[in-house]
């Protein structure tokens, strides 16, 4: 069966929805409107306005409100209709969500889901393109994930909602209407897909590809490539950025002995600098090349097709990226 | 109010004594706030507060002891030596905090009605913020969605007059925040140094916002203590204001003028609750002095309620912390 990511979030948070009736879901346009991307359709239909709530343009107060509903033991789902309006919430995501749970010493409770589009999409220039995986990826309290395929949106996305902690769920525009292969199992309304666990996508010898989201399919293409060529792949999708599944990025580079990591985020500071980080600190030794990374430019996204195009990774450079490491 | 007044006027002396750290707020002057409000509320309704919560947690039933532990980091203190002065939470009474983060707050507590009125349970929730904090700009998004989804939340706004160093007409083109509603929702004054008045305004408040919606209460107080215990409390207002409000106002001597008015207590009866409070107070010290710091390993719980068996790193790449799963 094929089923896109649309339908694999959709259909993910209906069943969770039917599933446990403390769950809600609020943001803008996610009611009447269907979602702006249509990520709720038929939602409130289904529930009603009481857990399908539309609420102003406010971030900082809804996403506020939805932290203080998550103390009070409802699980709420808050839409961004881009993370990049995130920003407006960071805080109550970051000092609220996050860290009372510790504050509190285990006294205070916050099962929240933040879930919308994250990073670049196309021709929407620098205030809408940005990616957060490296923003909140670094904060000790918050589980964060990114779904590539259907089955990954579709079991990452019910385990946020089942779990008992506050969840970024990261998710790529681009992608929405992507369809993807799915099997039975994916289908089983009790499907989840462990978090903190990244999953070996393709296997391979020669090298590790790391990646999360829309970068799993390009590098699974460049393994496509490479496998023409003699290099044999290993396509790693960290479904988890936090926390981050050390052992699995380990284990690779020991069978791989090289690392290469892939993202659309810019590179100071980034997911790749913790990846290389993690090489370095579990397997200096085993490493026959320089860890490297495929980044965005290190620029504010530009609008112009051209130079859009200029600032974000190809297939074609994790490709060239391999063969220099294999010193091809 | 007296062991309020007490338990802060120790944690002063402690504080100078250099047994606690870090920031402390102090509430001494305000405590009829407190006393007055959970005279009218039940544990079942929600409260949540700025970072001066020492009294706020007492008022939901904590213990002076688990102050004085919390304060000075002691595992039997309130949010066990994690959380600090700021931090105080009493989970199963409803008490959410202990918030540094000013105006932070006023969301969540909004979020808390929220789920009183998705459960349909009849709680109410109580935001509570300085006179400060009411410039936020998140106070006002929190006041739109509760008015616009009518939701039983009491914002109190504890007007005392300093935000910080910072007079209210210093920051505030109209300090009159009983009426920052605007249009959206009603708001009423009320004189926080009487005790009384504010267990009535909250009676009032309760009711009102279950059957109509949120509302705004502001409650005129005064703080005798600076900001903060780096804040003199003297740059900005003079010593004689100060012993003015004391003279004039103090919540504790309004209380004990009306009972001796009124002939409901004899002074001997006040002065033997009094000396019964310092000695509660003065073993409430001794013990959380006694109080065990949390073991090491407490650094590494409590991050998740689900750890997952997540590796976390220590300060060198050769400390990986392994959590349960």
């Amino acid at each position: 069966t094929q089923m896109t990511i649309r339908d694999a979030l959709n259909s993910a948070m209906d069943e969770e929805m039917a599933r446990d009736e403390t769950v809600f879901i609020m943001g803008e346009e996610v009611a009447e409107y269907q979602g702006a991307y249509k990520i709720t359709r038929g939602l409130l239909q289904k529930y009603g306005p009481k857990r399908v709530k539309d609420t102003p343009i406010t971030e900082a107060g809804f996403t506020g409100i939805g932290v203080g509903a998550a103390f009070q033991g409802l699980r709420p789902i808050v839409e961004f209709m881009t993370f990049n309006f995130s920003m407006q919430a960071i805080d109550q995501i970051v000092n609220s969500a996050a860290k009372h749970h510790y504050m509190s010493s285990g006294a205070v409770t916050c099962p929240i889901v933040f879930r919308g589009a994250n990073g670049a999409a196309a021709g929407v220039a620098a205030q809408h393109s940005q990616c957060f995986a490296a923003w909140y990826s670094s904060v000790p309290g918050l589980k964060v994930l990114a779904p590539y395929d259907s089955e990954d949106a579709r079991g990452l996305l019910k385990a946020a909602i089942r779990d008992p902690d506050p969840v970024v769920f990261l998710e790529n525009e681009i992608l929405y209407g992507e369809p993807f292969p799915v099997d039975e199992a994916v289908l089983d309304k009790d499907f989840v897909v462990p978090i903190g666990k990244a999953k070996i996508m393709r296997s391979g010898s020669d090298i590790t590809l790391v990646g999360f989201g829309k970068m799993v399919g390009y590098n699974l293409k460049a393994a496509e490539l490479l496998e023409q060529e003699g290099i044999s792949a290993e396509v790693l999708n960290l479904r988890s950025l936090k926390p981050i599944d050390r052992d699995a990025i380990a284990a690779s580079v020991r069978k791989t002995h090289r690392v290469l990591s892939v993202e659309e985020g810019w590179p100071q500071s980034g997911v790749g600098s913790e990846i290389i980080s993690i090489a370095i600190e579990e397997c200096f030794d085993d490493l026959d090349a320089p860890p490297e990374r495929v980044t965005g430019a290190e620029v504010p996204m530009p609008y112009a097709q051209n130079l859009e195009a200029a600032a974000l990774p190809t297939v074609e450079h994790v490709v060239a990226a391999v063969k220099r490491m294999m010193g091809k | 109010m007296y062991r309020l007044r007490r338990m802060e006027i120790s944690a002063d002396m402690l504080y100078k004594a250099k047994q606690i750290r870090g920031f402390c707020h102090l509430y001494d002057g305000q405590e009829a706030v407190v006393v007055g409000m959970e005279a009218a509320l039940e544990q079942s309704d929600s409260v949540i507060t700025s970072y001066r919560d020492h009294a706020h947690f007492v008022g939901r039933g904590g213990t002076v002891l688990e102050v004085f532990a919390e304060l000075m980091g002691r595992v039997e203190g309130a949010s066990k030596g994690k959380g600090g002065s700021m931090h105080m939470y009493r989970r199963q009474a409803n008490f959410f905090g202990g918030q540094g983060i000013v105006g932070a707050q006023v969301p969540l507590g909004a979020g808390l009605a929220l789920a009183h009125q998705f459960r349909g349970d009849g709680g109410v929730a109580v935001t509570m913020y300085g006179d400060g904090a009411a410039q936020q700009g998140q106070i006002f998004e929190s006041f739109n969605m509760a008015a616009l989804w009518d939701l039983p939340c009491i914002f109190v706004c504890e007007n005392n007059h300093y935000g910080m160093g910072t007079a209210e007409w210093r920051a505030a083109k109209s300090p009159a925040f009983y009426t920052r509603g605007g249009d959206t929702m009603p708001g009423m004054s009320c004189d926080g140094m009487d005790v009384l008045a504010v267990k009535q305004a909250f009676a009032f408040a309760k009711q009102y916002v279950l059957e109509k919606g949120p509302l705004i209460l502001e409650m005129d107080t005064y703080r005798y203590h600076g900001h903060s215990m780096s804040d003199p409390g003297s740059t900005y207002r003079t010593r004689d204001e100060i012993s003015g409000i004391r003279a004039k106002r103090d919540p504790i001597e309004r209380v004990r003028q009306l009972l001796a008015a009124n002939g409901l207590a004899e002074s001997s009866e006040l002065k033997a609750i009094e000396r019964e409070v310092k000695g509660e107070i003065d073993g409430a010290i001794d013990d959380a002095k006694a109080a065990r710091l949390p073991a090491d390993e407490e650094l590494w719980t409590n991050i998740w309620r689900a750890p997952l068996g997540a590796t976390m790193r220590g300060i060198e790449s050769s400390h990986k912390q392994r959590l349960p799963s």
